[in-house]
C-alpha cells in the first residue's frame, strides 16, 4: 500500500554491478520538508543508490514512488519531469558557457527567442529566493567549486525540482560555503522541498538533517532521527564497530630540513600574484599543517613545489639539493609525492585500471619497470598488494578507475603516493571524501609516515584535521604566511583570525 | 502498473559499452554498411548478392586476388598505424594523405638524384625508407610543434597541409622532376624498386606472377612492434596515460610537450613509409595522383580497428579488398559508394551503439 506521507520512496531497490552487489534490497523514504542525510562507507552505495533515484541508473529490482505514485524512469529527464533533481559530486556543467547558458541547457521547452537578459534574469529570481549569489553572465571556468555548485542547484531548482540530492556537496566547499549552503537548504525545507544529502561530515549531519539512513555494504543498516544523534553512535552504525576520533601521536622526532622555500612567488592561472614571498622549512619526522581558506595560494603552493607550476622568484630545495624550477620528474626523483586536491581531473586516469593509476608514477623503477620495458605481472602483482594494504573497495586490479567508488579512488591516490616512500609528502586535503573509519586510517597512515622519517605538508582547510595531526602549524593568507606555531601552543580562535587575514586582512578587505 | 496508450519506442543511453559490444562493434558497423550497400545497389538495379559474391571472389578468392587485395592493404596498413599512433595520444592527424605523399617524395629524390643508379638493391631502399620516414615525419612536426608550443588545433593544421603536399608534389611532378611535361616522373632505376614475390618465381613457382611486394612484410612487422610497445613499454603506457588524462599525465612526470611531437612525427613517419613503399613497390616513379586517397581511407581503418595494431592488419585487408574488387565489376565506383557507407555508418553507428532501443507499453 503506498504511503502517501512520503514524497519519495524507494522500496526492495536492488543494484548490480559485475563484481558488486552495490544496493542490496534497500528501503527509503523521505517527506516534505525534510532534510534526509545519507551516511554510509566510502562504497556503501549512496551515490548509487541516489543515482537509482534520479534515473541514471535501472535498478533489478524494486520501486520508487513519488508522492506515492509509482515511477519508472529511464533518464534524468524523466526524473526531473516528475520533480527530482540530483547535483552529483563531480560537476556536470560545460565550462566555456555562461552560468545561464548552463542553467537552460536541455530544457526543452525554453523558446528559441529566449534573450539572454531572460534568462540571466531568471537565474537571479532563482538566487535571491534560496540564497545562491551566482553572477548569471560569468562563464562557468571563471567560478570557484563553491559557485559551480550552485550552478548546478540552480539548474534543477529552475527545472521544477521538488526533490533535491547532493551527493557529498560539503567535500568541496569551504567552512564558509557549507554554512551559506546549510542556509539554502533551510530556506529549501520551509518551502517545502525534500533534500537528500550525502555527507562524511558527522557533525554537520546531525546539525542539518531531520533523519539519518545509514547504508552498509550495500544494505540499510538503520533510519532514524538525527536529533540526539551523537557522531560517536553515527559512525558505529556506518562502521559496525567502536569509531576513535583521537588517537596518541608520538611527539615529533625531527630530523634534518627535507624541504626548504625560500621567498618563493608565483602566479595564478590567471596571472596574477598567488604566492608572495612565501618562505617554510619542513623537516624529516614532522608534519607541517597550511591552514587557510580555500583560494588564498596553498593549491599554487602544492602546484609549485612539485614542478607543476613555474615559480617566479624564490628557491626550493629537497634534502639540501637545489630543485628550483626543475620539471615534475625531476621533484618526483628527488622523492616528492603529491596527494593532489582534485582527485578527478589531476590525480587518476580515469579510464585505466586501477593497477595502472597505481603504477602512474612507479612504472619507470623496479620492479614494474626494466630498461625501456614494463613487467604487466609485476605492476599486477604490486596492485594486488596496495589494494589489500589500503583497503581500496574494487572489483579487481583490472577495473577502469572511474568505476570506483569516490572515496576508493582517494584511496588509490593515497596509496600510489605513500608507497611511494617519498622524502617530502605533499597532502591537499587527503581525507577529503573519505569515510570515517578511512579518514582514521589514513591519519594514522600519514602519522607513521612521519614516524618513519617523512617530511609531511599538509594543506587543509579542515582544522580538526590540521589541530589533529600537524606539529606545525602555518597559516596562509592571500598568498603569505601570516604566522607559524607549535600546535600545542596554538589555539583556534587566533588561527582562524589569521585565516581571515587578521587586522592586516581586515584593513586589505576594506581598501 | 502499465500506463495506457500506443507502445511507445524510446532511445536510451547506455551509461557503459558493455564488452561483447565493444569487441562486436566493428563488425556489427561493417555489416550495417554492407546491408546499406546492399539495400542503395539494389535501388540501381542491381543483385547485391551476386555483385558482392563477385567482389569477395576477386579480391580473395584466388592466390592472384590476395596479391592484389595486398599491394592495396600495405600502404593501408601502414597509413593506419601512422595515425593510430597519433589518435591514441587524442591527437587528431588526418593529414596522412599529406604525410604519404611527402614520404614519396622524398624518397624519390633519393631514388632518383641522391644516390647512384648502381647502388646496392638494399642501401638503396634502406635510403629511401629512411627518407620517406623523415619526409612524414617532418610533415607530422609541424602541426606538432604547433600543438605543442602554440596549442594550434591540430586538425586544422594537418589537412592544411595536405593540400600544401599536393601542391608540392605537382609542382615537381610538372616541373623540375617531370618527365616530358606530363604529371609524372621517370622511372627508378631497378635498385630502386621493392622486391615483389615474382620476382622469386623461379625458386618458388607459387610466387609467379604475384606482384605484391615486400612492403607487407615490413608492414605486419611494424604492426606486431607497435602492438608490442603498446602493451609493453614504458613509453607507450606514457603515451596511453596522456591520452586518458593529460593533466595526470603531467602529474606523473610525463613531458606532455615532447610527446606530443614524438607521437605526430611517428605518426607522420609512418604515414611517409607507407608513401615510399607505394612509390618504390608498386609505381616506380612519382606521380600526379599515386594514392587513391590511402591516408584518408586509413583514418577510418585505424577507427575501426580501436587503434589495435593487429585490427589495423585485419581491416586493412578487408578495406583492400573493397578496393581491388570495386575496381574489377560494374557498375563502376561501387567501391567509393561502399567505402563512402562505410565511413559514414562507422560515423554514425559508433554512436547509435551509445543507446539502446526500449519499446514501452
Ligand atoms: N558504474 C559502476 N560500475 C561498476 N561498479 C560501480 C559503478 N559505480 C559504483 N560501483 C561500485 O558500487 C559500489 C558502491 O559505489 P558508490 O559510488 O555507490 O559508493 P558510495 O557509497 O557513494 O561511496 P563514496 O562515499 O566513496 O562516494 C562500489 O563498490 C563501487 O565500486
Ligand atoms: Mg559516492
Amino acid at each position: 500500500m503506498p504511503d502517501a506521507t512520503y514524497a519519495v520512496e524507494m522500496r526492495d531497490i536492488t543494484k548490480r554491478f559485475p563484481g558488486v552487489l552495490a544496493n542490496d534490497h534497500v528501503n527509503f523514504g523521505a517527506q516534505a520538508g525534510e532534510v534526509h542525510a545519507l551516511l554510509g562507507e566510502n562504497g556503501a552505495g549512496k551515490s548509487t543508490l541516489m543515482n537509482v533515484l534520479c534515473g541514471l541508473y535501472r535498478p533489478e529490482a524494486g520501486a520508487i514512488l513519488i508522492d506515492g505514485q509509482p515511477v519508472h524512469f529511464h533518464s534524468p529527464r524523466d526524473a526531473i519531469q516528475s520533480g527530482v533533481g540530483m547535483v552529483h559530486q563531480h560537476f556536470m556543467l560545460v565550462q566555456s558557457q555562461s552560468v545561464a547558458e548552463n542553467v537552460f541547457l536541455g530544457v526543452r521547452n525554453a523558446s528559441f527567442s529566449l534573450r539572454s537578459q531572460q534568462m540571466a534574469a531568471a537565474v537571479q529570481k532563482i538566487g535571491d529566493q534560496y540564497g545562491l549569489p551566482v553572477d548569471p553572465n560569468a562563464k562557468i571556468w571563471q567560478l570557484s567549486v563553491g559557485e559551480q555548485q550552485r550552478v548546478e542547484i540552480i539548474k534543477i531548482l529552475y527545472r521544477g525540482a521538488r526533490i533535491l540530492v547532493l551527493d557529498e556537496p560539503t567535500a568541496v566547499l569551504t567552512p564558509q560555503e557549507s554554512e551559506m549552503l546549510f542556509q539554502t537548504l533551510r530556506a529549501m525545507k520551509n518551502d517545502g522541498k525534500t533534500i537528500i544529502f550525502i555527507s562524511h561530515k558527522l557533525e554537520e549531519v546531525i546539525s542539518i538533517a531531520d533523519n539519518v539512513t545509514v547504508l552498509r555494504a550495500g544494505k540499510v543498516a538503520a533510519t532514524t532521527p538525527a536529533k540526539g544523534m551523537t557522531k560517536a553512535q553515527l559512525a558505529s552504525l556506518m562502521v559496525g564497530r567502536q569509531v576513535f576520533f583521537q588517537f596518541d601521536k608520538a611527539p615529533a622526532k625531527l630530523g634534518e630540513v627535507r624541504l626548504a622555500l625560500a621567498g618563493v612567488e608565483a602566479q595564478d592561472d590567471k596571472f596574477l600574484p598567488a604566492l608572495r614571498g612565501v618562505s617554510l622549512e619542513v623537516r624529516s619526522g614532522e608534519i607541517v599543517g597550511i591552514a587557510g581558506v580555500a583560494g588564498n595560494g596553498q593549491r599554487e603552493l602544492a602546484e609549485t613545489v612539485t614542478g607543476l607550476r613555474k615559480l617566479t622568484a624564490g628557491k626550493i630545495t629537497v634534502a639540501g639539493r637545489d630543485v628550483t624550477g626543475s620539471p615534475p620528474l625531476v621533484m618526483i626523483d628527488a622523492g616528492i609525492a603529491y596527494v593532489p586536491e582534485d582527485r578527478h581531473h589531476t590525480g587518476t586516469a580515469p579510464n585505466l585500471s586501477v593497477a595502472e593509476n597505481l603504477a602512474l608514477k612507479a612504472y619507470r623503477k623496479p620492479p614494474i619497470g626494466h630498461g625501456a620495458l614494463i613487467a604487466p605481472d609485476a605492476m599486477q602483482t604490486s596492485a594486488v598488494d596496495l589494494i589489500r594494504a589500503f583497503d581500496i573497495s574494487t572489483p579487481g586490479p583490472q577495473t577502469p578507475a572511474r568505476k570506483l567508488s569516490g572515496g576508493n579512488l582517494q584511496k588509490v591516490i593515497l596509496a600510489r603516493e605513500i608507497s611511494a616512500e617519498p622524502q617530502v609528502l605533499i597532502a591537499a586535503s587527503p581525507t577529503r571524501g573519505l569515510d570515517i573509519g578511512a579518514t582514521e586510517s589514513v591519519r594514522k597512515l600519514l602519522l607513521a609516515q612521519r614516524d618513519e622519517g617523512a617530511a609531511i605538508l599538509l594543506i587543509s582547510e579542515d582544522l580538526d584535521e590540521i589541530f589533529a595531526i600537524s606539529d606545525r602549524i602555518v597559516v596562509m593568507y592571500e598568498g603569505s604566511i601570516m604566522g607559524e606555531f607549535p600546535t600545542a601552543e596554538a589555539e583556534i580562535g587566533q588561527v582562524g583570525l589569521l585565516m581571515a587575514g587578521g587586522e592586516h586582512g581586515a584593513h586589505a578587505s576594506a581598501v | 502498473m502499465h500506463r495506457g496508450g500506443a507502445p511507445r519506442i524510446r532511445f536510451e543511453r547506455r551509461l557503459e559499452q558493455p564488452r561483447w559490444l565493444s569487441i562486436a562493434s566493428p563488425f556489427i558497423l561493417v555489416a550495417a554498411a554492407l546491408a546499406v550497400g546492399a539495400a542503395l545497389l539494389a535501388l540501381v538495379g542491381a543483385a547485391p548478392l551476386v555483385v558482392y559474391g563477385r567482389m569477395a571472389e576477386i579480391a580473395f578468392g584466388s592466390a592472384y586476388g590476395w596479391s592484389d587485395t595486398t599491394i592495396k592493404a600495405t600502404p593501408l596498413i601502414l597509413a593506419g598505424l601512422g595515425v593510430s599512433i597519433a589518435f591514441k595520444m587524442r591527437l587528431w592527424n588526418i593529414g596522412a594523405e599529406g604525410q604519404l605523399f611527402i614520404g614519396a617524395w622524398c624518397a624519390t629524390g633519393v631514388a632518383l638524384f641522391l644516390m647512384p643508379k648502381d647502388t646496392p638493391q638494399a642501401l638503396m631502399l634502406l635510403a629511401m625508407g629512411l627518407a620517406g620516414f623523415i619526409g612524414g615525419a617532418f610533415w607530422g612536426f609541424i602541426p606538432g610543434v604547433l600543438k605543442a608550443k602554440l596549442n594550434i588545433n591540430e586538425i586544422i593544421t594537418t589537412l592544411m597541409l595536405t593540400y600544401v603536399a599536393f601542391q608540392w608534389n605537382n609542382f615537381f611532378v610538372y616541373g623540375p622532376w617531370s618527365q616530358r611535361g606530363f604529371g609524372l616522373t621517370e622511372q627508378f632505376p631497378k635498385s630502386a624498386w621493392m622486391p615483389r614475390f615474382t620476382d622469386f618465381g623461379k625458386i618458388f613457382p607459387a610466387f609467379q606472377g604475384m606482384t605484391a611486394h615486400f612492403g607487407i612484410l615490413l608492414a605486419v612487422i611494424l604492426a606486431v612492434f607497435l602492438w608490442f610497445v603498446w602493451r609493453r613499454s614504458k613509453w607507450g603506457f606514457g603515451v596511453k596515460i596522456i591520452g586518458d588524462n593529460p593533466r595526470a599525465a603531467r602529474y606523473a612526470g610525463i613531458n606532455l610537450t615532447r610527446n606530443i611531437i614524438v607521437v605526430m612525427m611517428l605518426s607522420g613517419g609512418l604515414a611517409g613509409i607507407a608513401g615510399m613503399v607505394e612509390v618504390s613497390g608498386v609505381v616506380h616513379r612519382l606521380q600526379e595522383r599515386f594514392s587513391p586517397g590511402y591516408g584518408y581511407t586509413a583514418i577510418i581503418i585505424a577507427w575501426l580497428a580501436k587503434l589495435n595494431p593487429l585490427a589495423i592488419i585485419l581491416v586493412s585487408y578487408l578495406f583492400g579488398g573493397l578496393l581491388v574488387g570495386g575496381d574489377a565489376i560494374q557498375p563502376a565506383g561501387i567501391a567509393g559508394m561502399l567505402q563512402g557507407v562505410i565511413l559514414f555508418v562507422v560515423v554514425g553507428g559508433e554512436s547509435m551503439l551509445q543507446y539502446r532501443i526500449r519499446v514501452e507499453r
